[in-house]
């Protein structure tokens, strides 16, 4: 009946939102990387605040993988609506805790599957005795259940309660209560969890901890010396603008006067948003908004503007489902092509695309920069399963280079250069030099237009100068290609590659080590931003084919390989999409790809 | 005194510092008049031009921060954005005074929001529309300042009732609104000069004849109308801060406001008992001289002491866009707790 898992499972809390399970959820996934034993927690939710299915998954994983699993070992079903389907999602050899009034019955019974009947709502209400606190308190009996079976000790569980509950001790004392009810409970009435089990670890999480997207973003951001934001709430980007007004609230006040040493304004709307920034950047302070999709939608003119008036700006895309609404708390890696080129006429953007936590912060920082060095807006793509879920991490670097303010030219640089011209191409990258509004110096104003402009920022309908702007702004973007985090490689001189970005790396990890174990070594390619940098033409030079995977429907980065790669490295290269809403787990790799080798040996073999 | 250093303002400019490139706007266009009159009050109100950020929309109106202090940066931004990277320059740099200058089709139809937001946030910044019931640049459609009725050059009346920046303003909270008319600089600069004094949003509506779309009978924002159907609330003159106000008024006619770097606007009143500083009042003269067909001109609000966007944020003195590695990054320690190295 199914092999035994040890530190190598999933479980799954199915449960409607709105019921507070949050903080149980925390706490076992707390409790386990207390143990030594890596875990990735992954919270699949409803765009609802009370009523609908919600589940999260909690994966222990001895290996460290950081992506989502397709089968669960171990499911806690708590709620009827999903029952059905929740029973389907266990694989063989799996266990089930249930609220003990669900049927047992055609769709779901299995024979093999162990079911753990629990009366939760009586058991509650019986050890329970403030109704207000039932909801909540309910839910840690799922905990001490599974404390129980899966025999993580009790001062474990206890720890972790105190790490939830930091300033709240009675919460976590009552909390400790209701998760002896459910543990007392699994002694006396369940049978030992056969399959399943955790034993401490040593090493593998030392010095780690967790941290979401947004959080990580934010951090990057108060690090990298960002004063002034504009955002318009909406999920998932909104806890990045709420990390930074924390961050901000926390370290930047004065503690005497209550002088901020920020400005943060929650704009009218998303073009609002980024229309403040980039006057902020103009005006020399360094500035970024968060949003998602439909505000990036909103955003068009001014991004565009941005970058032909060339104004520095940070943009986080913390993408979700879409169009429009779409499924705004599902993930998706669906704005690449769209932010690359927003914007009308010829405009293309630097595109940060971090793939974990700590890229994120470093990517902060690193926008923050490359938006003052390029004077441009700079994306940065980050993603629901990236910002809003936690991640298990190695500490952050602190930064040692100062910031990179980029070509400015104060008072004392006019006088020996009164003749400067705003958009004159001095040193050959593209890049001009600018100088900030409020510099004392007769030399300093210019006229900055969205309007067609010559070298002086003077206003000009000529195709000549039009044009030589144009191909000065092209030489920038090539600029920007040196500039932006350069592409990782992993590489064993396999014939088969895979090219990925973003929170799909996570997938590409697992699906690597599996193909390994089929017989399949692969060579890794993880681009880190657009504009492609030479690597990637490189990387598909040394290999036969190589796998694009990517989480959109139409293949956003193949398409943009298509535009850029010469034909024989395109007919190298095979797109693999995953676009259902839910992040990316390794056999929606693993499967395609070993399919593939089937068909191109047949192929082969067909020919010869 | 020498004629040459007569002509030079309190931080001695000459005048020519305040203009800039010629106009390619039509001869006759009110939004000229208004240029002029901004060279003046900016040259008299002594501005420094590299403290002056000159913001707009897009529309001819818009065009015209590039004819003057051609030494003060410029931002010519999208149509009807221009309050958004205004209040992100102040935000920057607080020590820059910000003139946005705007036409009714930029603050009333796509700027609409914008407007009403800057204002609600009572961004410290000059903010003038200048307004001449039709889209300039684009020949002469009706924007929603046209009145009920006014007609169009090419035929086509317009039907739908009209939007008064003035009222939407002193309804949304504006600490200071005044409405004028580009041919009148009696009236127009000492107002230029008490909105570059106040702290906080202030709005002028210049009513600016287009003479190629909205010049003709018909129009409620031509020259003959507004010179038929001016009414004066209140004449200003301006003192700024420092000098000895002389009031050589009547007494019981003449409102002082003071402004809040302690300049003085006198304003003779016209009608008797108009006051600047109620906002019932304001409201009340501006819908019954509309319902009139009467365009109120003068300092129609003014509140002094309510605090502006960098206030209320508690920002520095200091200038955001000034602060370094230093005084923003966390120190080692600190960094190490929430960064998971402690
Ligand atoms: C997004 C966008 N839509 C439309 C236009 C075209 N457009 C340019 S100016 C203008 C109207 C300007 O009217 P107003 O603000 O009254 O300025 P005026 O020319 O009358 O001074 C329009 C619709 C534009 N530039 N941008
Ligand atoms: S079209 Fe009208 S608003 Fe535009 S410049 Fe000519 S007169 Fe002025
Ligand atoms: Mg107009």
């Amino acid at each position: 009946m199914g092999n035994k898992a040890v530190n190598d499972f999933t479980i799954r809390v199915a449960t409607v939102n709105g019921s507070g399970s949050q903080s149980s959820n925390l706490v076992l996934t707390n409790a386990i990387f207390r143990l030594g034993v890596p875990v990735a927690p992954k919270n699949v939710f409803p765009s609802n605040i009370e009523g609908l299915p919600t589940w999260y998954d909690i994966r222990a994983t001895a290996r460290g993988y950081r992506c989502r699993t397709r089968t669960i070992d171990l499911l806690v079903a708590l709620n009827t609506a999903t029952w059905t389907q929740d029973v389907a999602s266990v694989r063989s050899g799996g266990a089930i805790v249930h609220e003990s009034t669900y049927p047992v019955a055609g769709l779901t019974q299995r024979d093999d599957i162990t079911y753990y009947a629990v009366p939760f709502t009586e058991l509650a209400k019986t050890h329970v005795k403030d109704g207000a606190m039932r909801k909540y308190l309910t839910n840690m009996i799922y905990v001490g259940v599974l404390a129980e079976l899966l025999r993580i000790p009790e001062s474990t569980i206890e720890a972790a309660l105190g790490a939830q509950f930091k300033s709240k001790p009675k919460a976590a004392a009552a909390n400790l209560e209701a998760v002896r009810v459910g543990s007392a409970y699994a002694r006396e009435h369940l049978p030992p969890l056969e399959n399943i089990a955790i034993e401490p670890m040593a090493g593998a999480t030392d010095g780690l901890f967790f941290i979401d997207g947004n959080r990580a973003a934010a951090l990057g951001c108060l690090m990298g010396g960002c004063t002034v934001s504009a955002w318009y709430p909406i999920t998932p980007a909104s806890s990045l603008c709420e990390s930074f007004i924390a961050l901000c609230e926390k370290y930047r006040v004065d503690p005497e006067t209550g002088e901020r040493k920020y400005a943060i304004v929650q704009a009218e709307d998303e073009l609002a948003a980024v229309g403040m920034i980039i006057g902020a950047g103009w005006a020399g302070a360094r500035a970024m908004t968060a949003t998602s999709g439909p505000g990036i939608s909103l955003m068009a003119e001014y991004v565009g503007y941005a970058s032909f008036a060339e104004i520095p700006a940070v943009i986080f895309d913390v993408q979700r489902v879409g169009p429009s609404t779409g499924l705004p708390t599902r993930t998706m890696q669906g704005d690449l092509s769209f932010t690359y080129s927003l914007g009308h006429g010829d405009t293309k953007h630097p595109v940060l695309l971090p793939g974990t936590v700590d890229e994120l912060y470093e990517d902060g920082m690193a926008a923050l920069d490359l938006a003052e060095r390029m004077q441009c807006p700079v994306f940065v793509l980050s993603d629901l399963d990236l910002g809003m879920n936690s991640w298990l991490t190695k500490p952050f670097a602190y930064p040692e280079k100062p910031f990179d303010r980029g070509k400015i030219l104060r008072a004392e640089d006019l006088s020996a250069h009164p003749d400067w011209g705003r958009y004159r191409d001095v040193d050959g990258d593209g890049i001009p030099y600018r100088t900030l509004p409020g510099t004392d110096h007769p030399a300093a104003g210019y006229f900055t237009r969205g309007t067609g402009h010559d070298e002086e920022a003077k206003y000009s309908e000529n195709p000549e100068v039009w044009q030589r702007n144009l191909d000065r702004l092209a030489r920038k973007h090539e600029t920007a290609r040196t500039l932006v985090p350069q592409p990782l490689l992993e590489e064993t001189g396999s014939a088969i590659g895979i090219l990925a970005y973003g929170s799909t790396h996570h997938a590409v990890v697992e699906a690597r080590d599996l193909l390994r174990e089929a017989g399949l070594e692969t060579d890794y390619l993880r681009v880190r931003a657009l504009p492609l940098a030479a690597e990637v033409a490189a990387f598909v030079d040394r290999h036969e084919t190589v796998y694009v995977v990517e989480q959109n429907r139409d293949g956003q980065l193949f398409g943009i390989l298509r535009n850029e790669l010469l034909p024989e490295q395109i007919a190298r290269l095979r797109s693999l999409r995953h676009y259902n809403g839910v992040p990316i787990d390794a056999s929606a790799i693993v499967d395609p790809v070993l399919e593939s080798r089937r068909e191109l040996a047949h192929a082969g073999g067909a020919r010869s | 005194m020498t004629a040459a250093a007569q002509s030079l303002n309190i931080i001695g400019l000459a005048r020519e510092v305040y203009k800039g490139s010629p106009t390619t706007l039509c001869a006759g266009c009110g939004h000229n008049s208004i240029t002029n009159h901004l060279i003046k009050a900016l040259y008299e109100y002594g501005v420094p031009p590299h403290r002056l950020a000159k913001m707009s929309g897009i529309g001819c109106s818009s065009k015209t921060p590039a004819y003057f202090v051609d030494r003060a940066h410029g931002f010519n931004g999208l149509h009807g954005r221009m309050p958004s990277a205004a209040t992100g320059a102040k935000l920057a740099n607080r020590e820059l005074m910000v003139l946005g200058i705007s036409g009714d089709g930029d603050t009333a139809s796509i700027g609409l929001g914008q407007y009403c937001h800057m204002i609600r946030r009572n961004v410290d910044m000059t903010y003038i529309v200048e307004n001449n019931g039709v889209y300039g640049l684009t020949k002469g459609q009706f924007s929603a300042t046209a009145d009920v009725g006014s007609t169009l050059k090419h035929g086509g009346s317009n039907a739908y009732t009209t939007i008064d920046v003035c009222g939407l303003a002193i309804e949304l909270g504006a600490t200071f609104v005044a409405r004028s008319f580009s041919g009148d600089g009696k009236q127009l600069v000492p107002l230029l000069e008490a909105a570059f004094a106040h702290r906080g949003t202030a709005i002028l509506d210049v009513i600016s004849p287009c003479v190629t779309f909205n010049d003709h009978e018909g129009s409620t924002k031509s020259y003959a109308y507004v010179k038929e159907h001016d009414v004066l609330v209140n004449a200003p003159d301006f003192i700024p801060a420092g000098k000895e106000i002389v009031v050589d008024y009547e007494p019981g006619t003449v409102q002082d406001v003071e402004l809040d770097d302690g300049s003085h606007l006198l304003l003779r009143k016209l009608e008797r008992d108009y006051d600047a500083t109620d906002r019932l009042g304001a409201l009340r003269t501006i819908h019954e001289s509309r319902t009139r067909g009467e365009l109120v001109t003068g300092l129609l609000f003014v509140s002094g002491d309510e605090p502006d966007l960098c206030e209320r944020e508690r920002m520095p003195a200091r200038p955001l866009r000034n602060f370094a590695e230093g005084d923003l990054r966390l120190d080692r320690a600190t960094f190490a707790k929430i960064a998971g190295g402690a």
